[in-house]
């Protein structure tokens, strides 16, 4: 579960953050969905610990996230952000193999390499795991570093605009391999997504922000509407039926 | 929290998978040999230059007398490329920038303003004022202060970005050697003459007396560094993923920066401004390494900072005759070997 109350963040007197106070319940994934500049990327990041709050507080799975040493909140949660880029030339297999640093402290153990083996296959780059990163494409590569925050093994999971450069074929993958990630292997997942029929197919809730506000928490089946989706978007949406559910269209 | 590991076996687990430094066998004996090739060049540079043009005849007393005068600026060099290796390597690894030397961060212009100071305001005297083990200290405190004052001020606070410290370090360096440079302009010839052999990087500027404070520093500041590879590791992935990873980035990165300016300062006040020898050593090492981790590329840096410096100093003595211009011949030797690498691989 993971807690926020009464959360804000100030850039200047007209741009801030909250106050934002919103429980995202454990298990499942949340989709994090809301016009450019809304705050998402902003708030996941400040669950993150990436980013400091300037008020409130933010619990996730019961410990503070300002409190909290950093070094134990690394095995409850993880985050990926949005752009990646690293200047060491890595394998898909080196870059995984960090995300066990917080149990490992670099010093890897036959339990540890059992558990960046399984990360990697479950997303299906057993074949690439002695390839370089710069030897990828952008979908195998954004699938790698799901991969390292798997292996972190944390119940929480927060991605930053993981469909980012992604295909139809390569998003969907994805947001399959997340779906199967929170089902069988118990993981929290908090996810931006810019698409919002990506959002109500694969999240079990869909958490919409505007203006640094949350307007609406609720499960797809709530929040795929039109009179709500056209006030989140500010743009005329109209939602049909469609073969796997509700679609909503905006063009 | 462990629930991937309770989970039935994927697909069976093969231990051939590991996930070392090196990703496969070939790539380890590669470094080994490479590894084994530059301590023999390393070697074969130091015995040169002991043994080469040594008048006596080999084995004699006289030849050890001669060769244990010559084995100070051996030391020297261990020394200079140590703290030059670890400082850069180090330094390019927080900063993630693989183009940056801490060089321009100020030491050399303050080195320069230093000891340009020095002769502008005394003399020609005012040079043999600067040398002594307690004017060495003072000279490493000094760049030592500066710099810590300059990442605790940008780095902490408000700023807190790296990019903005750097290019303020870099104006602040230029302004240092602006400084410099006007006071240069208004000294008497001989007194520039003799102040310009002091702004060379020479191993012969390097007075033994120094290296009882210089070695422990080096021994204290390299130790830490190179203990701390494993974090340095991960510092090399970016802020973001540091802190997702648990780890206090500021904290990492301003204690590294700290050690780095102790060894950049002792490298300095040690031999002289040595532009070009820290980046090309760290570039020359990731090229002959080829793997991220620092527990590998320290040692490689470390040899190839010693090969080119003692190469450079043979070249020098025993082919050009042209004594004193060490820094010449690094930016030639190693600019070539530096272009020849890039070429061939296509990549830094």
């Amino acid at each position: 579960m993971i807690t926020l109350n009464d959360v804000q963040k100030k850039y200047s007197s007209e741009v801030s953050i909250g106050p934002v106070t919103l429980q995202i319940p454990t298990g499942g994934i949340t989709a994090l969905v809301g016009p450019n500049g809304a705050g998402k990327s902003t708030m996941l990041t400040m669950v993150g610990r990436l980013l400091g709050i300037d008020s409130g507080s933010i619990e996730v799975a019961g410990y503070d996230v300002s409190k909290t040493n950093s070094k134990d909140l690394a095995k409850i949660v993880s985050i990926l952000r949005q752009e990646n880029h690293f200047v060491t030339r890595l394998t898909v297999r080196q870059l995984v193999g960090f995300g066990r640093y917080p149990h490992s402290k670099g010093r890897l153990t036959m339990a540890d390499e059992e558990i960046i083996s399984r990360s990697i296959d479950f997303l299906d780059l057993s074949e690439l795991e002695g390839r370089y990163l710069d030897e990828l494409s952008g979908g195998q590569r954004q699938r790698a570093y799901v991969a390292m925050v798997l292996a972190q093994d944390t119940d929480t999971v927060l991605l930053d605009e993981p469909l980012n450069n992604l295909d139809m074929k390569h998003s969907v993958i994805m947001m399959r391999h997340l779906k199967r990630a929170a089902a069988e292997l118990n993981r929290t997942i908090v996810i931006v997504l810019h698409d919002i029929n990506f959002a109500g197919h694969y999240a079990d809730y869909i958490c919409a922000m505007k203006q640094g506000k949350v307007v609406e928490f609720g499960t797809p089946e709530r929040i795929m509407d039109d009179e709500i989706l056209t006030n989140v978007f500010e743009t005329p949406v109209r939602v049909i039926a469609g073969p796997e559910g509700p679609l909503a269209v905006y063009y | 929290m462990a629930n991937l590991i309770s989970l039935p076996a994927l697909a069976g687990h093969n231990s051939s998978r590991a996930s070392g430094a090196m990703p496969t066998s070939k790539v380890r004996k590669r470094y080994w040999i490479t590894l084994g090739i530059m301590i023999a060049l390393a070697l074969v540079f130091a015995a040169g230059l002991l043994a080469w043009d040594n008048p006596m005849p080999v084995g004699s007393e006289g030849f050890w007398i001669i060769a244990k005068m010559r084995a100070g600026s051996i030391l020297t060099m261990a020394v200079v490329a140590a703290c030059q290796a670890i400082a850069t390597v180090s330094f390019q690894t927080v900063t993630n920038n693989r183009l940056l030397t801490p060089s321009i961060m100020g030491f050399e212009a303050l080195y320069r303003v230093v000891q340009t100071g020095a002769v502008f305001f005394l003399g020609v005297a005012g040079i043999t004022f600067f040398t002594g083990v307690s004017q060495f200290a003072l000279q490493v405190a000094i760049m030592v202060a500066l710099s810590v004052a300059l990442y605790g001020w940008l780095l902490s606070g408000k700023l807190g970005n790296i990019q903005i410290m750097l290019l303020v370090g870099i104006i602040i360096g230029t302004g240092l050697g602006s400084v410099a440079t006007f006071m240069q302009r208004m000294l008497t010839p001989s007194e520039f003459d003799v102040l310009t052999a002091r702004l060379f990087g020479s191993m012969t500027n390097a007075d033994m007396s120094y290296m009882p404070l210089a070695i422990p520093l080096l021994i204290v500041a390299g130790g830490y560094l190179v203990a701390s590879s494993k974090k340095l590791n991960i510092l090399a992935l970016g802020k973001e993923t540091t802190i997702n990873l648990g780890i206090n980035h500021r904290r990492e990165v301003m204690v590294t920066l700290f050690f780095v300016s102790i060894l950049m300062a002792v490298s300095t006040a040690l031999v002289g401004p040595l532009t070009f020898l820290g980046f090309l050593v760290a570039t020359l090492a990731y090229q002959l390494a080829d793997t991220y981790d620092h527990r590998f590329i320290y040692p490689m840096a470390f040899l190839a900072g010693f090969v080119v410096l003692a190469g450079s100093y043979f070249i020098m003595k025993n082919v050009f005759y042209a004594q004193g211009v060490v820094g010449i011949i690094i930016e030639a030797v190693g600019g070539i070997t530096f272009l020849i690498f890039i070429l061939r691989k296509g990549r830094l």
